[in-house]
């Protein structure tokens, strides 16, 4: 069993096998940053080998280069000791290298077996073979665990069924080597250990994999050996059973890193922000919201976990005003909202952190300091009869600058200088100066490097403790775990359960993600 | 008045109607294939029309200079196709804006064929146009045969061409990559096809169809050319693409809708129906704006419509 079966590209019988890709010296330069300084990687047959780093690490960077995608500046890549030129996607294909990328490259119109099929040449010369193609997938599937319906479109599937069919286009083209490119980031816990299984299975097929990564745990359970970069730079490689979880902390971040956050008990007071039996539609006109129910006290946090694209971006909007309620009722300090406007509900104290900050949380041509003032920007004292008065602009925008350690040259800089953790950062002073009542925050460390996501938290933290009603919502389940005092699941739009804090469990919370309803208990 | 509505339902008059609006699709059914296949692969070509007039010229020139129709739809051809080539250089190479980048072509061609009219034949002249081609028994059936099987030779290509098409974009590779690259270019890209190929294949072949509709026009309907004889047909063929929600028979099911109302306004004006004629004219134009009103939200065009594809650093 070492060659791949029915092995569909000439290449993939023709060629050997990979029993080791080497690289050396890798040098990418990007403009102002050195994305990959001198770093040196191998990965063998049969095993899996984790690249461990926070957010612009350079860990996708250097596989990007080892896919084809980038071209080093400096370095060599060496297969089976023989040095070889990857100038393109194509040419890591030919040699047997495959990427499942974090944004899956799938056509969603498209189906399983058209999507694996782009690109190969066909056995019916211009005419296609899907029905080949699909047989071939089925035989692929049983041998790796991978059961995908061939002729399902993409957009029919889940997250982690397309994720499959990412693997099955590798698997399928003689992939030896297989990167991963942070592939549990959208999964269920039951779905990580499945794909955890097929990892499994393939190391054991002779495949070598690389598993690209910043969440420790999961790369202590699934890998050999573990590789750890910082700012473009290898730290240092590991076998998994020799290292901690600490060591590997304190290898990404340069320092000690506190995995428990400091949390004093919840004082919940009154319910600042309710949804009652909230009915709302998706951007297609599908229904994505089914009656849900949540109530928001002073003073706590409700988690709300769920998968992403099961109604969280449309709730988020729905609090915040921006999707309209087909049903049901809001309500803000006891104030029915459902038909206000988002400027209405911000003068009652709503305050607003959207999941896509570079979207709809800040504006990336406007300069730090207009970023800072924009919800405010038409009242005094920074616009008095019509013009904006700079000075007091500029000196409010210092203060929050200092408050927030918000990292800029100065508060006249375009915002789209800013690393993530600032722009959020700009994002959480804007919004929490108001002092808000409630706030509504959607993924709100998504992205960010290991020391802003702790900021972050810290400041909800601190605004729970200061008496404000935190609804947060995030598909991090640690995120939820760590920080809520209430937890709710989310599943196509309902809500499954709402729990406190102490008796939810990873597993409780998996199932519940995957729409697994509880039984009544008792 | 009531037997002038006994004149326009007579059957011979609505066989008449029937026979000009399947020949009237003809330059239509060209360009508005041509224009799907550009824009299954993320092209939005507006210049149709201005390579419709060209292709219109040049086959009328040549055919008028040699007296042969076929050197002059391959001029046609050839005209389209280089139309078609600077279109592909503007946005795929130079990643200009498809729209704008478009209306220019329809201006450099509405310009130019206009230009050479009056160097090159200074006032307006005849020729033969494409024969008609009596397909055998077929054109004999009573009433049909005539409606059907009567035409010349580029009215039943543009009518096969409607099958090929949907043969070529669902069932051959190429047409899987073609739509590929319409709807996510950075994945065809992963999987080593070149989006920049791909993309100069429909906009050329976009051209070269958009050069035979206007051959259709002038060497094959009509016989004449005359400036701006397009009149906006072209920009009704980028609608019907819409309107056929980016399928060849969405696109086959417009063009006849479309013509069918054309030939009816013509009708009715040859008969001497009492409506003023700018209304009768208009009808078309009219019906292709409410058609589209009541259409345009059932399908989702291709994702990667009139964007730009550069990979990243």
């Amino acid at each position: 069993m070492n060659s791949v079966p029915s092995a569909p590209l000439a290449t993939a019988s023709t060629r050997p096998r990979i029993q080791h890709v080497e690289m050396r010296g890798i040098v990418k330069r990007f403009p102002g940053v050195l994305a990959n300084d001198h770093v040196d990687f191998d990965v063998q047959a049969g095993e899996i080998h984790a690249l461990l780093g926070e957010n612009g690490a350079g860990k996708t960077t250097l596989m990007k280069i080892l896919y084809g995608m980038y071209q080093p500046d400096e370095g060599e890549i060496r297969i089976n000791g023989r040095p070889v030129r990857i100038a393109s996607p194509r040419d890591a294909i030919a040699l047997g290298i495959g990427m499942v990328h974090q944004h899956f490259m799938l056509v969603e119109t498209l189906t399983v077996a058209e999507n694996v099929a782009l690109g190969l040449p066909s056995s019916r010369g211009l005419l296609t073979d899907l029905d080949v193609v699909a047989r071939r997938l089925r035989e692929l599937g049983e041998r790796y665990g991978l059961v995908v319906d061939p002729h399902a479109y993409i957009w029919q599937l889940s997250v982690g069924q397309q994720q499959r069919v990412e693997i099955l286009k590798a698997l399928y083209r003689g992939a030896d080597v297989l990167i991963l490119d942070e592939p549990t980031a959208v999964l269920t816990p039951q779905e990580v250990e499945e794909l955890f299984a097929v990892m499994r299975q393939m190391a054991r097929e002779g495949h070598g994999l690389v598993f690209i990564s910043h969440k420790l745990h999961e790369v202590l359970a699934i890998s050999d050996r573990i590789t750890v970069l910082r700012d473009g730079r290898k730290i240092g490689t590991r076998p998994a059973r020799e290292t901690t979880k600490e060591e590997l902390a304190r290898w990404m971040v340069g320092r000690e890193v506190r995995f428990h956050l400091e949390k004093e008990p919840a004082r919940p007071g009154p319910v600042l922000l309710e949804l009652e039996d909230v009915h709302a539609e998706s951007d297609r006109g599908t229904p994505a919201l089914q009656g849900v129910s949540l109530q928001v006290r002073a003073g706590e946090i409700l988690g709300l976990a769920g998968v992403s694209g099961n109604g969280q971006r449309e709730l988020a909007q729905v609090v915040a005003g921006l999707r309209p309620v087909t049903r049901g009722r809001v309500r803000l300090l006891d104030q029915d909202v459902t038909e206000a406007s988002p400027a209405a509900r911000m003068d009652l104290g709503l305050a607003y952190i959207p999941e896509e900050r570079m979207k709809d949380g800040l504006i990336q041509e406007f300069t730090v300091a207009e970023n800072l003032i924009l919800r405010d920007h038409h009242k005094p004292p920074f616009s008095r009869k019509g013009f904006l008065h700079w000075p007091t602009v500029y000196a409010h925008s210092r203060r929050l600058i200092q408050a927030f350690r918000i990292k800029t040259p100065s508060v006249k800089t375009p915002a789209r200088y800013l690393s993530g953790g600032n722009l959020q950062k700009i994002v959480l002073a804007r919004e929490l100066a108001r002092e808000p009542k409630v706030i509504l925050a959607a993924q709100p460390t998504r992205g960010l490097d290991i020391g802003a996501t702790e900021y972050v938290r810290e400041r909800l933290l601190e605004q729970r403790t200061r008496g404000a009603a935190v609804l947060l919502i995030s598909e991090d389940l640690d995120e939820i775990l760590v920080l809520s005092d209430r937890i709710a699941v989310i599943y196509e739009g309902r809500i499954m359960a709402v729990m406190p804090r102490e008796e939810a469990t990873v597993e409780r919370l998996g199932l519940l993600m995957a729409g697994v309803e509880e039984k009544e208990k008792g | 008045m009531e037997g002038l509505l006994e004149k326009v339902l007579s059957l011979s008059v609505l066989l008449g109607m029937l026979t000009s609006g399947i020949r009237l699709a003809t330059p239509y059914l060209y360009a508005a294939i041509g224009e799907t296949f550009g824009q299954r692969s993320g092209v939005l070509n507006l210049g149709v029309e201005g390579q419709m007039l060209m292709g219109a010229f040049a086959a009328f020139y040549v055919t008028w200079r040699t007296g042969n129709l076929l050197l002059g739809l391959l001029a046609a051809v050839v005209v389209g196709a280089l139309m078609g080539l600077a279109m592909a250089v503007v946005t795929v190479n130079l990643h200009a804006e498809q729209g704008i980048s478009g209306i220019g072509f329809y201006l450099f061609g509405l310009g130019m064929s206009d230009l050479l009219f009056q160097k090159l034949l200074g006032t307006v002249r005849t020729v033969e146009p494409f024969p008609d081609l009596p397909i055998p028994l077929l054109s004999d059936i009573p009433l049909l045969g005539p409606v059907f099987f009567r035409h010349n030779v580029l009215v039943y290509a543009a009518y096969l061409l409607v099958p090929l098409a949907w043969f070529v974009l669902n069932k051959t590779t190429l047409g899987l990559n073609i739509r590929s690259v319409g709807e996510n270019p950075e994945a065809a890209d992963s999987l080593g096809i070149s989006v920049a190929r791909v993309r100069y294949f429909t906009i050329i072949l976009g051209g070269v169809l958009s050069g035979i509709a206007g051959a259709a026009l002038s060497v094959g309907l009509l016989g004449v050319f005359q400036q701006n004889m397009t009149s906006g047909l072209g920009f009704i063929a980028v609608a019907l693409v819409y309107f056929g929600a980016w399928r060849p028979l969405g696109v086959l099911a417009g063009a006849l809708i479309f013509s069918l109302v054309n030939a009816m306004q013509l009708w009715v004006q040859v008969l001497g129906v009492p409506i003023p004629s700018e209304l009768a004219v208009m009808m078309p134009y009219i019906l292709t704006i409410v058609v589209l009103v009541l259409t345009v939200s059932r399908a989702r065009p291709p994702s990667a419509l009139t964007k730009p594809f550069e990979r990243e650093a």
